[in-house]
């Protein structure tokens, strides 16, 4: 369980980040945090593991105070692949990077090997094993942050804006990855502005503007609200907009999957 | 008239034992708006570098065919030069943003061509006013949103009067009003300037309504460069590009139905809407 209490983050050059969070995030729920360029998405999720603490208020992961406690011990429960993964790496190689933490961790060599093994192989990055993490493409280096945060499994895994400069393809993966995370009960929490991204994933929304919170609520209910969203300078998903068009056949606005949409006009347009 | 003509274009870069490009042959008229996808790492960017010089006068490495921009032969021209007939906006404006003032940063590459200060003080009033960024003409870079950041960065290119503005994933890190409002940015200069596009970009569903071309590339060549309408008939899901959600709808309906109640595929809600009204009358 995550609680955010009255939280202020106030940065050294005197930018309020964060005024006044209220939050609580369950343990197994998939949360995305939107909102515009600069509404205090990323001061947020720096602070589940402690990497920022409140300025007021507090943070409490699992009831434990994150400003009683050190950003590595609440590594091993929280852990968060940054927007630019190259802040991350240091090791020589793709192996080695994912086995640091790992060890760090105390675990044997042998299971440190079947994590790293299991982490890289499931982010397609075997055939990198070797290579300086410096080398990879900008999707590649985002792959790997995820696999080194994988390898160590916490029970709670943010991610900062991880689909900016992926593929179709690579997000398609990213989808997988995030539900079967969360289908082991993992908590999973992700920032992004990626509209339609979140629209497959229609997780629950926390959308925030100015370092607060501006509406919390399922993705449905959140992207039918077009006002709300401009405020923040989101746009709707695609395909809300086109189902609030499609009333002269009777089609009711919804957040459809493009199969169930096509099928809801076939269905009236043969009548 | 052909504006940028590459011919068997290819290169690898210095201390790599691939061709990041090969094989690369496209034609572009000027004033067309051409939109580059593809996967991460298919080549998008090393070709955009091709274009406007960087490649081979910067980055080294091998370099094989023939690039002619406005005519003139990338080997034969100074990058310096061929910014002033191509020019070129990237992903993070920070790399191209470094004076103390907005019209600072337009000005500097104008006062290193040696331009007389009347005249860089037109071109600057004139690029300004073209992003619709007047206002921000005092204020420091640093201090702007992502998105009017980008602007500055795209005035600044344009105050070279580039007849060719090359974009790499210009909107990739902007919210969605702010990506937007820099897209009809850049379609207004394309339609009421006449300038050429080249914008390589993941997220489609705004550009591709307005783009004459799309060019898919995989694997360091170009699969497509056609129509987008005709391009998005055919499943090219698999190169990794980001289709607009209505094109995933027009298609799912013609396999559901055997046909598309419309004539082309829609690219946007309001042709999707037309469309399917037109078919019911």
């Amino acid at each position: 369980m995550i609680r955010f209490e009255s939280v202020e983050y106030v940065y050294p050059n005197g930018v309020k980040a964060l005024d006044g969070i209220d939050l609580e995030i369950g343990d197994g729920e998939i949360v995305a945090i939107m909102g515009e360029n600069g509404a205090g998405k990323t001061t947020l999720i720096k602070h589940l593991n402690g990497l920022l603490k409140p300025v007021k208020g507090r943070v409490l992961i699992d009831g434990v105070d994150t400003r009683n406690v050190t950003v590595a011990s609440l590594s091993k429960k929280v852990g968060i692949v940054f927007q630019n993964p190259d802040d991350m790496f240091f090791s020589e190689s793709v192996w080695e990077e994912v086995a640091f933490a790992l060890r760090n961790f105390g675990y044997d060599e042998e299971v440190v090997r079947r994590r790293v093994e299991n982490a890289i192989n499931f982010m397609d990055l075997a055939g990198y094993a070797d290579k300086s993490p410096f080398t990879l493409s900008g999707g590649e280096k985002k792959r790997l942050a995820l696999a080194i945060v994988l390898a160590w499994s916490p029970d709670i895994i943010a991610l900062d804006e991880p689909t900016i400069g992926q593929d179709m393809l690579q997000k398609e993966k990213l989808l997988q990855v995030i539900k079967l995370l969360n289908s082991q009960g993992k908590t999973v929490i992700i920032s992004s502005h990626d509209v339609e991204f979140i629209a497959d994933l229609k997780p629950r929304i926390v959308l925030m503007k100015r370092g607060r919170v501006v509406a919390d609520g399922d993705a449905e209910e959140i992207f039918l609200n077009e006002e709300l969203l401009r405020s923040c300078n989101l746009l709707p998903p695609q395909l809300i907009t086109l189902s609030k068009r499609l009333d002269f056949i009777g089609i009711k606005p919804r957040l459809y999957p493009p199969r169930e949409l096509a099928a809801e006009i076939m269905t009236r347009f043969r009548r | 008239m052909k504006i940028i003509k590459v011919k068997d274009l290819g290169f690898k870069y210095a201390g790599t034992d691939f061709y990041a490009i090969r094989g690369v042959n496209l034609e572009i008229d000027e004033g067309e708006f051409v939109v580059l996808a593809g996967k991460s790492g298919c080549g998008k960017t090393t070709l955009l570098r091709c274009l406007n010089g960087l490649i081979p006068h910067f980055y080294e490495g091998e370099f094989e065919g023939r690039v002619l921009i406005d005519g003139v032969d990338t080997r034969e021209c100074p990058p310096h030069i061929l910014s002033q007939k191509a020019g070129m906006v990237f992903q993070n404006p920070d790399n191209q943003l470094f004076a103390l003032s907005v019209e600072a940063d337009i000005a500097f590459p104008l006062e290193n061509l040696g331009l007389p200060r009347e005249e860089i003080r037109d071109r600057v009033e004139w690029a300004l006013k073209l992003l619709g960024i007047e206002e921000l003409r005092k204020r420091s870079p640093f201090e702007l949103s992502a998105g009017q950041k980008q602007k500055v960065a795209i005035a600044s290119v344009l105050a070279m009067k580039p007849k060719i503005l090359l974009l790499d994933e210009p909107t990739s890190s902007l919210d969605p009003v702010s990506a937007k409002n820099l897209i009809d940015a850049i379609i207004d200069l394309n339609r009421r300037h006449g300038l050429t596009i080249l914008i390589s970009e993941h997220r489609l569903t705004h550009l591709i309504p307005h783009a004459d071309k799309l060019a898919i590339m995989d694997g360091g060549r170009i699969i497509y460069f056609d129509d987008p309408r005709r391009i998005l008939k055919e499943d090219v899901l698999m190169y990794g590009i980001s289709i607009p959600r209505v094109v995933e709808v027009a298609r799912e309906m013609r396999r559901i139905g055997g046909c598309i109640p419309f004539r082309d595929i829609p690219l946007s809600v309001e042709e999707f809407i037309s469309g399917l009204k037109g078919a019911l009358r």
